[in-house]
């Protein structure tokens, strides 16, 4: 890696590593790193740390400026970013502090099939998949909207899937805000978000986005696994992906209109990408209204998605999805900024909390998480890479107290695109993971020596920390069998 | 000779460092690059035009425009783009006549998806009179 970082990370403990205030001027807060002394030696290689301290200049900051241990080099906030802003002290919102992929998430849907069940079948599965599920460079639906229809999907989000039978009422139990954050108005989003988003619901895209068949192979927490429907043996579905072209418009419209505010409010950012405005601003609202769309056409995207992979799973093994147990453990959203209630030295605030790349967490009794699973706390998927593990953790009282409610959101990549294919030849790497028992299929010419296994840091590795720090606890681990790669 | 640019190092996502003789040259070979990044462009023949118009406050905002205009036209009229015509140049302008091929039969030339062309640590250059300019996409 070209550039690493220079400055100084302090211990505070066997996992957190604090940049002090004192390592740029204009910091507000120190930079809160988790990690662990392996994690930290590639974390220090790219400029994932700087990418810390330049978020803890962004004004109404509070109390740090965080990185999840599987923390990258990203744009703006470094993937793994979180950050807190006091929307009543003048804190910001900024489009680079959730990302172009708005909402981009995971959601993880439970079967009553057994591994030994699925696997004489897994050539036929997931060559449906990939041919029912479109993916790829600007991957485009059968399910095409118009303008009226798709401000219907901004304002309803996966229930507007749920209407038209493409699912039940029990999914949106199973996905974070029932995949509806209120608050969205079509009125924010141009012409030009409308066009991109005509034709992409039920679209998987490219890139690091994957649909997987999974088999679960260890259970660390017996009860909140037969909560969350999941056993040893059994097959599970994760579908990764998120707002598509109609989120990327948004994001980038936005950051444009920031970058030309950020006079008007007095603030100066160390990076463009950081351009914001406060959350009570005209700017700030406009932003969040229209993020929000977003938000909700992605928890969309996503119950459209399952819908079809329930559809060709009904095919392939001639049962309906209820009857093979088809329904849905959780949906998370992992690039999102949130107004939540903390407390901040023994006041009850409220503040912007910007997730990239790092997922809701709360613990248990927390009134956010649905009754279903209010008892346990909030299920946390995490996703690995193609060849190793996945998981489900739960979130924690800690997390809430010590990270605004947040965890670690993948494995993180740890070689850069360009390395990973140089490393290896896609006629290897499907060698490779054909020998592990994993059947690949991939749109994208380049995407699956871009996807290798070892270009992403080990994903137990960066559980290991999350679970460690006390910020969410392992539920179960599953690898998989069949991948679909955009 | 000079490159008209270079895929670099970044963990995440995908950066270029795009060179030009002049302002104009760099904003095409930027361009250029990305659409390496998006497709296959090896021996592909241009069969439409489009004319695009963009404007911004400065020179770095100039060139995220331009390059977030031609990914909103690949997206939404499905050409792949390969030659990139910039008539007029300013700090603050740029009109450019691009030209492209239809995805259609194309298909087999896509490589990855590009979300957009970011502004962070985005800093136009001039080393030994050739102007440089690293930029990251999101994919």
């Amino acid at each position: 890696m070209s550039e690493g970082w220079q400055g100084q990370l302090q211990k505070i403990d066997d996992y957190r590593w604090m940049i002090p205030k004192s390592y740029a001027s204009g910091m507000r807060v120190p930079g809160v790193i988790y990690a662990d002394e392996n994690l930290l030696a590639s974390i220090n290689r790219d400029k994932a740390p700087q990418q810390v301290a330049n978020a803890a200049h962004l004004p109404g900051i509070v109390k740090y400026s965080l990185a999840m241990p599987d923390i990258h080099w990203g744009y703006g906030l470094p993937i793994g970013g979180v950050v807190a802003t006091d929307v009543e002290e003048g804190g910001v919102i900024t489009p680079g502090g959730v990302g172009y992929d708005i909402n981009c998430g995971v959601r993880m849907i439970r079967t009553d099939l057994t591994e030994k069940e699925v696997i004489p079948k897994i050539d036929n599965l997931i060559h449906a998949l990939f041919s029912n599920v479109p993916s790829g460079v600007g991957s485009k639906s059968d399910i095409k909207v118009s303008d009226a229809e798709e401000a219907k999907i901004m304002l309803k989000g996966a229930r507007w899937a749920i209407d038209r039978g493409f699912g039940v009422k029990e999914d949106l139990d199973r996905t974070e805000e029932s995949g509806c954050m209120e608050g969205a108005d079509p009125s924010k989003v141009s012409d030009r978000a409308f066009e991109r988003g005509s034709n992409q619901s039920g679209t998987l895209g490219s890139g690091n986005h994957f649909l997987e068949v999974q088999a679960v192979d260890e259970i660390f927490d017996d009860e909140a696994a037969s909560v969350f429907g999941v056993n040893k043996g059994s097959i599970t579905v994760m579908i990764h992906c998120g707002s598509r072209g109609f989120g990327h418009q948004i994001c980038d419209e936005y950051s444009k209109g920031m970058v030309r505010t950020l006079a008007k409010y007095g603030i100066s950012v160390p990076d463009r990408q950081l351009a914001c405005a406060p959350v009570k601003s005209p700017e700030g609202q406009a932003y969040i209204a229209a993020m929000k769309c977003a938000a909700n056409y992605a928890w969309n995207n996503r119950q459209c998605l399952m819908h079809k992979v329930r559809g060709v799973f009904e095919k392939v093994f001639g049962v309906g999805w209820k009857d093979l147990g088809m329904s849905l453990v959780w949906d998370v959203a992992h690039n999102i900024a949130k107004i939540e209630k903390y407390d901040i030295d023994g006041k009850v605030k409220q503040l912007c909390i910007h997730r990239k790349g790092a997922t809701r967490a709360f613990g248990p009794d927390n009134p956010a998480v649905p009754q279903i699973y209010r008892r346990i706390g909030q299920p946390v998927i995490i996703p690995g890479d193609m060849g190793r593990n996945s998981y489900v953790l739960v979130g924690t009282k800690k997390a809430e107290e010590e990270t605004f409610g947040s965890t670690c959101h993948g494995a993180g990549r740890l070689m850069s695109r360009k390395a990973a294919i140089n490393a290896q030849g896609r006629y290897t790497l499907l060698r490779d993971l054909a020998a592990k028992g994993i059947k690949v299929m991939a749109a994208g010419k380049g995407t699956l020596a871009e996807e290798a296994p070892y270009a992403y840091k080990n994903v137990n590795e960066v559980v290991d920390v999350v679970h460690n720090a006390g910020i969410s606890k392992r539920v179960c681990r599953m690898r998989p069998i069949g991948v679909i790669k955009g | 000779m000079m490159k008209p640019f270079e895929i670099v190092d970044h963990t995440a996502d995908i950066s270029i460092i795009a060179y030009g003789k002049s302002p104009k040259e760099l904003f095409q070979n930027a361009a250029f690059g990305m659409f390496s990044i998006l497709a296959d462009l090896e021996g592909i023949k241009t069969s439409t035009e489009l004319e695009i118009s963009v404007e911004a406050p400065d020179r770095e905002e100039l060139l995220i425009e331009w390059l977030d205009e031609l990914l909103y036209n690949f997206y939404t009229k499905n050409i792949i783009f390969c030659e990139f015509g910039i008539r007029e140049l300013t700090e603050t302008n740029l009109t450019a006549r691009v030209k492209g091929r239809f995805i259609g039969e194309n298909k087999n030339r896509l490589k990855t998806e590009i979300k957009a062309a970011t502004r962070h640590d985005l800093h136009i250059t001039k080393n030994d009179d050739i102007y440089e300019v690293r930029i990251v996409f999101d994919v």
